[in-house]
């Protein structure tokens, strides 16, 4: 049999044909610009005093404790904030202005700390929940807004599908781990039989145009060539280092005709023993940064922004189980090279008592919509005005942080 | 109103060349209500009482090793440890089979939908080797035994299990007034995770009238819930002493007192009619459609509130509302569901899977739910696997459902149905005219059998 399988061969993957629980969808989409974009979901809430954290605020060392980590060192960007030691191989990303972060922010949800509805709302880009907007992500209703984006050029890759790329807009949907094996006449009555099914025929004739472009469709002679088929692909898959598949995929297509990719990283909330745990979810994170730095090569890196969200932030005091509940204000992840990085933009609420949120959460001075809303316009030249009516609605961009070079 | 195909199709584990549906609801019911059959059949181990005390041995034996060096003890413990660790993954393993083979050969499949439907509305995900080999145990102890009974049983069964208990880290919350607290002078303190959970997503719902108040005032109240020793217990030491306004009403008191305060607050918690209109809502969109009939929903939660929250009442009421017997087949079946309702088709023989070994397993049931979009009792959070049917018909995860129904079917029999004969069995009458075609005109058996059960006629219900 022959594989004519154009993914990631040269990645050292694991045998462990266990998925990583780590690894979600990549959904891609081609668009009618140079500008590459990057969108990762930090599925959990991520602890952005952590990741990045503020030890030039007196108050800092007392609410975090051993969380607040030792002394600063080689640690420091600004000399305010220190680079969490997980996140210190993009150092040099950093000091090359490729790597930046924005503190202090967050969607406009508040007070009930879901994940499920916080997510929503950050892949909605919308105020509330309900009404105008909430139905579709923000990415598609970027795509909704630009002439040139088709079927046939749209591309996605994805295993579940994410709210932010709903929507009208085409977009294609795929996972680097699938496969198709059928024989041209299968394939015909497979058609066939779901013609009259709306949902199944739409979805049926993307999976067999996405694995046909992909080269992907095998014809095995029997049951058991099958069978085995399936049995290789899953071993190429998974391990622990499934999130380096998503970026090496996100690459991949990226350096062709895709123009946007979006996908999530889980992990984040670190409710107990977040020393540990947020250790592994930044050190994820900072592979899938590498990985696109190394892979996308330096012209297309180069025309890059990457856009790394979460749906809120956590506590700014250690809970009972030296981990972090539920919060408010977080921070977003920023890098690539169209990116005017080594910044971490933010206006600081302070962490006194007086400062926080509700008495116990980082108070979110910017809305994280307004950095994306900027990072899009400076990217792609979106109009304000489209920005703030249909990809963000209700949102007042406020002052250009100039993020884009 | 009941006909016997949807009765089978919507709301059991599909069609069957050799199992007998019922004739009416009141079978159904009566069936529901029975012995548990299927679990007597193919059992699978409880937590507390089967799991427990081989673990424990696992931890202790690991103990030991851990301290290495080449001792005797160590020696013995090293190779008692591997046995048991061996022990352990492949009970892991076998969990799905049992689970398969209960749906594929039950004659009540409401019973084993409704176990995934609560243990999914109580999600709990196992962390680790030795929990997630054990993860049906939950549903076996505090889901299962409560199928047909008051809410509020099975509110409680699922919040104080252990299980619960360490995917929500309750078993690390402590009050920061407790005994414990104050004697140790380390700065513990409460986790608010099962708090939230059990009042979005066990009760009340996300649109229900609560705040962070609230929130917080519950994970007081439940400080002192703990594991010990892998077994559910309230230990005063670590409650928070004093009265929390949860709702509007106070609850708690005196540490000592903490576990008849608790199942004062869920009795009442359980019988809130924003609770009992909230799961009426999830009954009806997961059995029936995805956007239900309004009038069905208020029938079922109407006989919910009117008998304080018996749930047999609530299923008799869907079942007796004309809107579930709806004759166009609606939601799409989530991959577990159309994996077992395959099995089911092709009427598999037990030892085939009783025998079927871990490699083989992961091959032909886990590896491929992950690639359809359901790893095995792994949903990414407390909120359980999507219901809508989008969610699930994606590109990606219909290539998975072909790839397996075109493979897996011969791995699981020892000789494939005649196509022509399945569509008839696998569908009824509804078998539509296209898919008669097709399973005629397939070029090989397998690929007849394949197109059949991965065609939009049996991925409904």
């Amino acid at each position: 049999m022959q594989r004519r399988d154009f993914l990631i061969r040269s990645l050292a993957l694991g045998c462990s044909a266990a998925a990583s629980p780590m690894l979600t969808p990549v959904a891609f989409a081609e668009a009618p610009w140079e500008g590459r974009l990057v969108v990762i979901i930090l599925r959990g809430a991520m602890d952005g005093l952590d990741a990045v954290r503020p030890y030039g605020d007196a108050e800092f060392a007392k609410l975090r404790g051993k969380l607040a980590g030792p002394n600063v060192g080689e640690a420091d960007l600004q000399g305010f904030y220190a680079l969490h030691p997980a996140m210190e191989p993009l150092r040099p990303l950093w000091n090359a202005g490729s790597l930046g972060f924005a503190h202090a922010v967050s969607t406009p949800y508040r007070d009930k700390r879901s994940h499920f509805d916080g997510q929503d709302l950050l892949e909605a880009g919308t105020v509330g929940l309900s009404g105008e907007g909430t139905r579709d992500g923000w990415l598609n209703r970027l795509l909704q807004a630009v002439p040139g984006v088709s079927g046939k050029t749209a591309f996605a890759l994805e295993r579940d599908q994410m709210l932010l790329l709903r929507g009208k807009a085409p977009v294609n949907t795929w996972t680097p781990e699938s496969d198709l094996n059928i024989s041209p006449q299968a394939q015909r009555l497979i058609e066939l039989v779901h013609h009259d099914d709306p949902l199944f025929s739409g979805a049926v004739a993307d999976a067999i145009g996405i694995a046909d472009s992909l080269h992907l469709i095998d014809n095995p002679m029997t049951a058991l060539e099958a069978q085995q088929l399936v049995r290789e692909r899953a071993k190429e898959v998974g391990g622990s280092k499934g999130h380096l598949l998503l970026a090496s995929f996100a690459a991949a297509r990226l350096r062709e005709e895709a123009r946007i990719a979006a996908f999530s990283l889980n992990g984040w909330d670190t409710h107990r023993r977040q020393e540990k745990a947020i250790n592994g979810a930044l050190g994820r994170l900072s592979e899938v940064v590498s990985t696109l730095h190394q892979e996308l090569g330096p012209e297309v890196w180069g025309k890059t922004t990457v856009l790394a969200m979460t749906e809120f932030g956590r506590t700014a005091r250690i809970n009972g189980t030296e981990g972090t509940d539920h919060g408010t204000g977080s921070a977003m992840v920023m890098a690539g090279g169209a990116l005017r990085g080594g910044q971490v933009w933010s206006d600081w609420p302070g962490l006194a008592e007086a400062d926080l949120y509700a008495g116990r959460d980082l108070m979110p001075t910017r809305d994280v919509r307004a950095h994306a809303a900027w990072a899009l316009r400076g990217m792609f030249g979106i109009e304000q005005a489209v920005l703030e009516r249909d990809v963000f609605p209700g949102l007042d961009m406020g002052d250009d942080p100039r993020l884009i070079l | 109103m009941f006909d016997p195909v949807l009765a089978e199709i919507r709301f059991g584990t599909g069609l069957s060349p050799s199992q007998k549906g019922p004739a009416d609801t009141g079978e159904m019911l009566d069936r529901l209500t029975g012995p548990d059959r299927a679990a007597d059949r193919w059992p699978l181990p409880k937590f507390e009482a089967d799991a427990v005390p081989l673990l424990r041995e696992y931890y202790q034996m690991r103990r030991v090793t851990k301290k290495g060096g080449n001792s005797p003890e160590v020696e013995a413990a090293n190779k008692a440890y591997k046995g048991l660790k061996r022990q352990v993954r492949e009970a892991g393993a076998r969990q799905i089979a049992m689970q398969v083979l209960r749906g594929a050969l039950t004659d009540d499949g409401l019973r084993e939908r409704l176990t995934w439907f609560w243990n999914d509305h109580f999600t709990v995900v196992g962390r680790g080797l030795t929990v997630r080999s054990y993860i049906t145990g939950f549903a076996e102890e505090a889901i299962r035994p409560h199928l047909t009974g008051r809410f509020a049983d099975m509110l409680w069964a699922a919040a104080s299990h252990p299980l619960m208990l360490q995917y929500l880290d309750q078993h690390r919350s402590i009050g920061p007034n407790s005994n414990v607290a104050k004697k140790s002078g380390k700065p513990y303190g409460i986790n608010e995770n099962l708090a939230r959970e059990m009042l979005e997503l066990h009760t009340l719902g996300v649109n229900g009238t609560y705040s962070q108040a609230d929130v917080t005032a519950l994970a007081r109240l439940l400080t002192g819930m703990t594991v010990v020793e892998l077994r559910f217990k309230v230990d005063p030491k670590y409650a928070e002493p004093g009265i929390q306004t949860i709702l509007g009403q106070a609850y708690g008191g005196p540490p000592k007192d903490r576990e008849a305060d608790l199942r004062v607050f869920i009795e009442d918690l359980a019988s809130h009619p924003q609770t009992l209109r909230h799961i009426a809502w999830k009954l009806a969109v997961h059995f029936v459609s995805d956007t239900p009939d309004p009038g069905l929903v208020e029938h079922i939660s109407a006989a919910l509130i009117g008998s304080g929250g018996e749930l047999l009442e609530g299923y008799r009421a869907m079942l007796n509302h004309p809107a579930a017997w709806a004759a166009e087949l609606g939601n799409v079946k989530p991959p577990f569901d159309f994996v077992v309702s395959a099995t089911r088709a092709l009427d598999v023989h037990p030892a085939m899977l009783e025998r079927m070994n871990a490699k083989s397993l992961d091959t032909i049931f886990y590896a491929p739910l992950r690639l359809m979009g359901q790893g095995w009792m792994t949903p990414l959070g407390p909120d359980g696997w999507p219901e809508a049917d989008s969610r699930w018909v994606t590109p990606q995860g219909l290539a998975g459902r072909i790839q397996w129904a075109m493979t897996a079917p011969q791995a699981l029999t020892t000789r494939l149905p005649d196509p022509r004969n399945l569509v008839e069995t696998a569908l009824g009458a509804q078998a539509p005219q296209s898919l008669r075609f097709a399973a005629s005109a397939a070029e090989t058996d397998w690929e007849g059998v394949g197109i059949i059960l991965s065609s939009p006629a049996f991925q409904r219900r």
